[in-house]
């Protein structure tokens, strides 16, 4: 398998950033991971995880629409896209590199989302395989093995090498751009490493947990289930769930007055928030029962209804470690299969 | 690049009526003239002032009327008021078709229709009763139950009275809530006066309005031996992007923009009740 020393990781980089805007998680001050963009003296963090998913890198927090320019009754329309650059993301976790295809499953159906969609011709994904799960990861649930990450390019780590395989044109073209630094090898401690993987992923505290209860002919079920009060009595709606949690989609469209015209754009949004259904005649979610429940439901039934039983989660546990009074899915999980 | 869905075009508001205290149609036209798409009875377009906001309405015009679209709006939150302080030559941005409609060329065809709607739940079947209008070869009888708080809040009243109520094989009833000074028509909810005119069985129902009177409404014709696969509906919820993707505007697993905003009874029935 191609692969190449850790110790010359910056070679890698360079190379790749000679080409392509490279971004990779790096640790931040406070010691926790985000992605950043690449350039010298930028060290690949060895954290598990980005505290923020890398779905921005597809569906931005934030993005111009559209811009408007107003002149007495006329209204000028002006299209703001740009063909964007190709860029590569290094180091993102099984988990997130699904919860790409969930993405995809909304923004990629007709009609497609020409914004997302540029973004998504223009990214090449490399993958980095766990070693070191955490108590709240529970990827497994969703059939996501993390020692087998997938992506344009899958890579993985021994402590002594990276290993990368190619798995779509996009990832094969990014390997044959580094074949001057890659150099072929034996996986017989890689293999070892993903031994161990699996046997931590084994112990998992969340490894039993299941789907099999969960899915579209639960619908009616789980909706009036009783549960629901109890669940949700203490959620503040803060939305801190929604940002973090890397298939979470939802957005709004608005407007702001630069003062020289009006830009159109579009940031993510919180089925948590009050005023997200908010109409002029009335709301029909009113109270956070109805908000938190439509987070779960969408997630553990109403997508995978729509998208051949394919749940809306990827057990990354970020809301599992974010959420201010310790609520999240895999709770809800267990409190809805209780009879 | 593709155009992408949520870039809107520019409409030109060519006319503009004031059919009741509170609502308003507006003819629309694309800047060259002509319509600025093609759309089925029941579609919905997204309008918007930039700077002021967006919001989906459905088109009241027939799509028989080949020169413009309209869209009959009831003055209520930011945009609608805007709308209403419009005057004739404005622009505004529109998109759209979106969501389904009434299925007037299949499940519809040759059927007798009965028509049931309340206050501005006129807008969205006007285009269903114009369509039909003008294929009329297609379906069976045509009966109009149109009510409102009073005679004023009537919308399209001269339409109705100009051209419905002279229309041969259509039976018009109109009804208002509470006695009027110049009514002599009836005085009644409509639920009850549905109830009344106790309708044949053969028809098939389309009915919109608020939510209390397709209520009791639906009630009232299950108890006349009508079943829910033979009445639609059509439904509205908050939206954005108006292609099921922003994700606020479901009932469950189906989003009233995409999937929607017509639903039969039968359907309606299987979705959760959060609407």
């Amino acid at each position: 398998m191609l692969r190449i020393s850790i110790d010359r990781a910056d070679e890698l980089f360079a190379a790749i950033a000679a080409q392509q805007t490279l971004y990779l998680p790096a640790d931040r001050e406070d010691g926790q991971a985000e992605y950043k963009k690449w350039e010298e003296g930028v060290k690949l963090s060895g954290r598990l995880n980005t505290v923020r998913s890398a779905k921005d890198f597809f569906f931005p927090q934030t993005e111009n629409l559209a811009e408007f320019k107003m002149e007495g009754k006329k209204i000028e329309v002006i299209d703001v896209r740009r063909e964007s650059e190709d860029f590569v993301i290094f180091g993102v976790r099984a988990c997130d590199a699904r919860s790409f295809g969930i993405l995809d499953k909304v923004y990629l159906v007709d009609p497609v989302d020409t914004f997302y969609q540029t973004r998504r011709e223009h990214g090449t994904v490399v993958t980095m395989a766990c070693t070191r799960p955490a108590e709240t990861c529970f990827c497994q649930t969703f059939g996501i093995d993390p020692t087998e990450p997938e992506g344009d390019v899958s890579c993985w780590s021994d402590g002594s090498f990276y290993y990368f395989k190619a798995n779509t044109d996009k990832g094969q073209k990014l390997l044959n751009s580094l074949s001057s630094l890659l150099e072929d090898g034996d996986t017989a401690t890689l293999d070892e490493t993903k031994a161990k993987t699996k046997e931590i992923l084994a112990k998992l505290p969340l490894a039993k947990l299941s789907t099999e209860n969960f899915g579209c002919d639960k619908l009616n079920e789980y909706f009036s289930s009783a549960k629901w009060a109890e669940l949700s009595e203490s959620c503040l709606g803060c939305g801190t769930c929604t940002f973090v949690c890397p298939t979470c989609q939802c957005y709004d469209i608005r407007d702001f007055d630069t003062g020289h015209g009006i830009k159109r754009f579009r940031c993510w949004d919180s089925c948590m928030y009050s005023d997200f259904t908010k109409m002029a005649h009335g709301n029909p979610r009113l109270t956070q029962l109805e908000r938190f429940r439509q987070r779960f439901m969408h997630k553990l039934v109403y997508f995978p209804a729509n998208n051949n039983g394919e749940f809306g989660c990827v057990g990354c546990g970020r809301c599992l470690s974010k959420c201010p009074i310790s609520m999240n899915i895999v709770k809800v999980m267990k409190a809805l299969e209780e009879k | 690049m593709n155009k992408d869905t949520l870039i809107p075009y520019i409409g030109v508001v060519t006319d503009i009526r004031q059919d009741t205290p509170d609502v308003k149609t507006f003819r629309v036209v694309s800047p060259e003239g002509g319509k600025v798409f093609e759309h089925m009875p029941g579609q919905c377009a997204m309008l918007s002032i930039p700077g002021v906001g967006e919001g989906m309405f459905s088109i009241t015009s027939s799509p028989t009327n080949k020169e413009y679209m309209e869209f009959s709006i009831k003055k209520c939150g930011c945009l609608t008021t805007w709308l209403h302080a419009m005057d004739v030559g404005q622009q505004i941005t529109i998109r759209g078709p979106y969501g389904n409609h009434f299925p007037v060329e299949t499940d519809l065809k040759g059927k007798d229709l009965l028509f049931i709607a309340g206050g501005i739940g006129l807008a969205p079947l006007r285009s269903v009763i114009n369509y039909v209008r003008d294929k009329r070869e297609n379906y069976g009888d045509i009966q109009i139950v149109y009510g409102s708080r009073s005679k004023d809040d009537l919308v399209d009243y001269q339409e109705i009275i100009d051209e419905w109520m002279k229309d041969d094989g259509i039976q018009v009833n109109l009804t208002i809530d509470n006695p009027q000074e110049g009514w002599d028509g009836h005085v009644g909810f409509v639920p009850n006066y549905v109830k009344e005119l106790n309708p044949s069985l053969s028809k098939t129902v389309l009915i919109c309005g608020p939510p209390i009177m397709i209520k009791f409404t639906l009630a009232g014709l299950k108890e006349l031996g009508f079943t829910e696969t033979q009445v639609y509906t059509t439904m509205e919820l908050r939206m954005k992007c108006a292609v099921g993707k922003c994700g606020r505007c479901n009932i469950g697993n189906k989003y009233v923009c995409k999937d929607g905003p017509v639903f039969r009874f039968d359907q309606l029935g299987e979705l959760p009740d959060e609407y």
